[in-house]
């Protein structure tokens, strides 16, 4: 086990290195010169002349690389040109925002897709099973931005119960926060439920299949404890697994949703930095984000092989 | 002479039957496959035929027609320059299917070889795949599809190259895994025993066992592809105005959301139900070719 | 009866107190996050609607656009234009305490004159050195007489930085900025907000009334709106022409607007590089074919609602400064298509068109391909992302480019970079020595007339030339909330803070 772990570990490297490397040159070679963005209407060629010096824009790719990942070891992440704050202030300004938005997802999503999920395997093949389906996918096959937009003008236009902006912290004001993600939570939670739905339905459907499960049924135990003491518990393994997987995916922010619905989270930084060719920012929070999904993914690895004894090394 | 397969009991029918028109059989027991199959067929109809169901040209604009509510004349309104959002849904079919078949198929093209090679010959081939694979998957889509749409140039082609290759890595992933479960199976052994070269045994042997993953994959993925094309042509890297595509109609209308809903309802629904057919026909494909399932 | 009294008295007294402390809070919507708050780095335009509450200027301006005294009471020009004496508000102190005085005023200028990567620095280039005079008087001795000094002074160029605080901080003073303004920093936290609080030794801390202002970055016009319409926000800048009548109808929120400074225009590549060895590049009459097949009206009405107004220069027809004798044309499809004919172009004319990103642009793009198809000419919309289309208009990668620029108060700042040969903003590459002559002609008279007289000759030639189209004009749209009093929108866009107080 050990072993295994320590393997995955030093496979970390190498796939950190080709994170850094690829987004380094993609954002490098995206066309629009950052000194430019930067002097928007102000164009005085020796001040953007000056701006390209002080970030080192005039210097060779492979040499800013270099530079950037010299910076990463000593903790400095560089600084977001337009705002001119340090990238690791704002990513740790950031993360327990989209910790927040995440968190509150993966719930909603866990919810809505293990009960679909149960639901959908224990009455198979009748309209429960297909409206349980049809009701889990509906979240993955909508437009996250579209339905965002629909909810706020349902919820904070038309009934005035939610916020149509804004983010207020956990710390100020629990209601208010939680009533300032829940929207945001419930789209990205619910293109998740989907995923959870099907994995729970065939999980759930191999065990009830399964010899075990029919030796406790011919013991005479009641169907719903079947269901829920020996059925679920060994069927939601590999659906928590994959859930840790999306929460993953979650961390690097829901761009769009966030967009949307101005939650200052990771997804807004990036974007924003982006359009905004802040170079620092985008390298900066994609090798955070890659770094702590790689993680998740390893933990949840982890996680499966030792809970399914068949697969431990 | 009536046909001997017909003619034979029902046991020997089902020996005699291919897996494709097995898996087709039960493709459609499956009533969530079956409505997925007919609503896209509608599609491809709207797509093929354009020019005869569209009543009006999508580009032509009308000044006098800004943003009116449907009626007779527009069943589904018309847009912020008069077009006809009905005539724009039909025509933007072309656009949103197009991107998601070419897209899912560049993945396909770049991804199947690549994790088949890695699964297969295993090593630092393998290595050097699989740490660039993850790489890829590590970094949000669609940062590196708005990175690549905006390098190459805003068109819908390039849209879709970048939607491709940000969708690849999950089919060499799913290849490779494939691959590797397969290549240690007996017959695998015995082919290679009896001489076969390595790439006749990719391609011959293990190719086809995987192909029904595949293929539900790439059904799934023509669904994400579809959202994506969607939300790039939202930030205004996708398909150039003045033709239509959803996502750039969708654009167009989120800031009328109040006063003309009918810009967003529509392309909004279009989306919607094309991205479910085909999350319908992956699901029933994979229950269809699983040959545990009954 | 009387602990009766006593605890009513004692109610009433904590009641009163209560009210009295309750803090009033301004929620304004901003379409974008500002960048660094430093008025010497600065260079977005929202950045100034935050800088209205925190730094105030030497001047400002009114609605007539004249200069008034903010923080400098007056000005005069010596007789050959080179010297500018103004004379400063007494006791008036920066947000720290400091003492704002001609020493202070003088490092504030030298400040935007010297600093490295200060956007200031064109802005101030005809200024050679800032004299002190007297504790309250300052000199600004320039190396040629430029006119336009006193408008600069109306924006961040004239913004006076608290010379303590920002020795202290060097380039990093835009993370706590301390200025002289109605309202000082708190805190910023990056895309989410920006707070300000009243400064009690504020010099006309008596006109204001509210406690405190939070200004909070949301991207998305509808949202905006639809948080104003909730009551989370207070004010919201850049409401979309086609919410207007949504604003209008609802009862508690309040619409105020004015034209702006600045225009939408079509830039035409006449000699940046080989994209202008084209039709439209070459010949003045194929520009003028393409301008008189824009029908301005049509186009404001479809995209806009009709609530902008058509345009024909760099300032718009309501401007002091307009050519009467110029006007807007309307449409004239039989003359478009004659000046091609005479120009030698047969068959369609195919035009690059390229559109920086923007749903409404989108909207406004679309439509001129139509009028314009109908001429003959076909433009090929481009649709490009905001980066790329910078470097791409630098580089003249293109043969039409929707460009709009925010304005400034004096027109020399809509027209010098743009015309001046191998100036910054000169996307069409368009050079022509006599107009070259009399726009520096332009900065030297003091007398409005003077120069108006000298501009009726630029416009002359420049819209002959047509290297530039002028669309439209759009307005400065604001709403809020009908609970906010005293709110007036002036054509620089900004929002005004002093003055204003809830009912």
């Amino acid at each position: 086990m050990l072993k295994f772990i320590g393997k995955r570990l030093l496979q970390l490297i190498p796939t950190l290195f080709f994170v850094s490397v690829l987004i380094f040159s993609l954002q490098q070679l995206l066309p629009g010169d950052p000194a430019l963005v930067m002097a928007g209407e102000e164009r005085d060629p020796q001040v953007i002349e000056q701006i390209r010096k002080q970030y080192r824009l005039d210097q060779p790719l492979p040499l800013q690389y270099v530079y950037w990942v010299k910076g990463v070891f000593s903790g400095n992440l560089g600084e977001s040109m337009r705002v001119k704050e340090p990238v690791l202030k704002l990513i740790l300004e950031k993360l327990p925002v989209t910790m927040q938005l995440a968190s509150m997802a993966i719930v909603i999503a866990l919810t809505i897709g293990i009960s679909a999920g149960v639901i959908a395997a224990v009455k198979k093949d009748t309209v429960w099973d297909y409206g349980a389906n049809i009701f889990a996918l509906w979240g993955l096959s909508t437009p996250n931005f579209w339905l965002g937009i629909m909810l706020i003008f349902l919820f904070s236009v038309q009934l005035g119960w939610l916020p149509a902006s804004g983010y207020v912290r956990l710390k100020d004001n629990w209601e208010a926060s939680l009533a300032s993600t829940i929207m945001p939570a419930f789209v990205l939670g619910n293109a998740i439920a989907a995923v959870l739905m099907r994995h729970t339905r065939s999980a759930m459907l191999q065990v009830l299949e399964s010899d075990y499960v029919r030796t406790a049924r011919a013991k005479g135990l009641l169907e719903r404890r079947i269901i829920v003491k020996h059925a679920l518990r060994n069927a939601l393994t590999p659906v928590i697994t994959l859930g840790a997987l999306e929460f993953g995916t979650l961390l690097s922010g829901a761009v769009l949703t966030e967009q949307i619905f101005t939650i200052p989270g990771f997804g807004k930084l990036i974007v924003d930095a982006v359009f905004n060719r802040d170079y620092a920012v985008v390298q900066g929070v994609v090798l955070v984000t890659a770094t702590m999904f790689i993680v998740l993914n390893l933990l949840a690895d982890v996680a499966y092989h030792l809970v399914n004894p068949r697969l431990r090394p | 002479m009536a046909d001997t397969a017909q003619a034979l009991p029902l046991t020997e029918r089902m020996a005699v039957e291919s897996p494709a028109r097995r898996a087709w059989r039960r493709l459609l027991r499956r009533k969530g496959a079956v409505f997925g199959l007919c609503v896209l067929g509608v599609f491809v109809v709207f797509a093929v035929l354009a020019p005869l169901i569209a009543p009006y040209d999508p580009i032509v604009q009308s000044w006098s027609a800004v943003r009116k509510p449907p009626s007779f004349l527009h069943i589904f309104g018309t847009d912020d320059v008069g077009r006809d959002v009905f005539s724009r849904v039909v025509y933007g079919t072309r656009a949103s299917l197009f991107a998601g078949v070419i897209s899912v198929s560049i993945a396909v093209s770049v991804g199947v070889p690549l994790g088949l090679t890695a699964g297969y010959r295993g090593g630092l081939i393998d290595a050097l795949v699989s740490r660039m694979t993850d790489a890829m998957l590590a970094c949000p889509f669609i940062i590196l599809a708005i990175a690549l749409a905006a390098f190459l140039g805003p068109s819908l082609g390039n849209a879709m190259i970048a939607i491709g290759i940000t969708t690849t890595p999950i089919f060499v992933r799913l290849t490779r895994g494939q691959a590797m479960q397969v290549k240690v199976e007996e017959y695998i052994e015995a082919a290679r025993a009896v001489g076969n070269p390595r790439w006749r045994i990719a391609l011959v042997h293990i190719l086809p066992n995987i192909f029904p993953a595949i293929l539900v994959q790439a059904t799934l993925s023509i669904a994400t592809a579809i959202i994506a094309e969607a939300a790039l042509s939202f930030l205004g890297l996708g398909q150039q105005p003045p033709q239509p595509s959803w996502g750039s109609m969708l654009d167009s209308a989120q800031r009328f959301l109040t006063t003309a809903p009918w810009m967003a309802v529509w392309p909004g629904l279009a989306i919607f139900l094309s991205v479910l057919s085909f999350n319908l026909i992956g699901d029933g494909l994979r229950d269809a070719l699983d040959p545990r399932s009954r | 009866m009387k602990t009766f009294k006593i605890a009513v008295a004692a109610a009433l007294l904590s009641l009163a107190a209560a009210t009295a402390q309750a803090q009033t809070t301004l929620r304004i919507g901003l379409a974008e996050d500002p960048d660094i708050l430093d008025p010497t780095l600065a260079r977005t335009y929202v950045g100034r609607i935050v800088f209205a509450s925190i730094c105030d200027k030497l001047f400002d301006i009114d609605e007539h656009l004249a200069v008034v005294p903010q923080l400098a009471l007056s000005h005069e020009t010596s007789a050959d234009g080179k010297a500018v004496t103004i004379k400063l508000r007494p006791n008036v102190t920066f947000q720290d305490g400091e003492k704002f005085d001609a020493e202070a005023a003088k490092y504030s200028l030298e400040r935007h004159m010297t600093m490295t990567g200060s956007f200031r620095k064109p802005e101030l280039a005809a200024v050679d050195h800032v004299e002190v005079v007297d504790p309250l008087t300052i000199k600004l001795v320039l190396k040629e007489p430029f006119a336009p000094l006193i408008s600069q002074l109306t924006d961040r160029a004239g913004m006076m930085v608290s010379p303590k605080a920002a020795k202290a901080e060097g380039d990093k003073f835009g993370l706590h900025p301390v200025c002289a303004g109605p309202y000082k920093f708190v805190e910023r936290v990056a895309q989410d907000r920006i707070v300000v609080e009243k400064y009690a030794g504020y010099w006309n801390a008596k006109n204001v009334f509210i406690d405190r202002i939070v200004y909070l970055p949301i991207v998305d016009a509808t949202v905006r709106l639809a948080s104003l319409k909730s009551g989370s926000l207070d004010l919201i800048e850049r409401l979309l022409a086609t919410d207007i009548k949504a604003v209008r109808a609802d009862k508690n929120l309040v619409l105020a607007s004015a034209l702006e400074l600045g225009y939408q225009s079509m830039n035409i590549n006449v000699g940046n590089g080989d994209a202008a060895k084209t039709p439209l590049g070459q010949s003045a009459k194929v520009r003028e074919a393409l301008s008189l097949a824009i029908d301005r009206k049509a186009l404001t009405q479809v995209v806009f609602n009709g609530e902008f107004v058509p345009g024909n220069q760099w300032i718009s027809p309501e401007h002091p400064y307009y050519q009467k004798d110029f006007p807007v044309q309307g449409r004239d499809l039989a003359k478009a298509k004659e000046l091609l004919k005479e120009a030698g172009v047969t068959g369609r004319l195919s035009v690059d068109f390229m559109v920086p990103s923007g749903a409404e642009l989108h909207a406004v793009a679309e439509v001129i391909q139509a009028m314009a198809a109908e001429a003959g000419i076909d433009m090929k919309i481009r649709v490009t992302e905001f980066a790329t289309s910078l470097k791409q208009a630098e580089a003249g990668q293109y043969q039409a480019y929707m460009l709009a620029w925010s304005g400034r108060t004096d027109p020399d700042g809509n027209l010098y970079s743009f015309y001046k040969c191998k100036a910054p903003l000169n996307y069409p590459g368009y050079c022509n020595p006599e107009v070259d002559k009399l726009l520096d002609q332009s900065r030297i008279p003091s007398d409005p007339a003077a120069r108006k007289a000298i501009y009726a000759k630029i416009t002359k030639i420049l819209l002959t030339d047509d290297s530039i189209l002028y669309l439209y004009h759009r307005r400065i749209l604001i709403a809020h909330t009908a609970k906010l009093q005293g709110y007036k929108q002036m054509p620089d866009g900004l929002v005004r803070v002093v003055g204003l107080k809830f009912k």
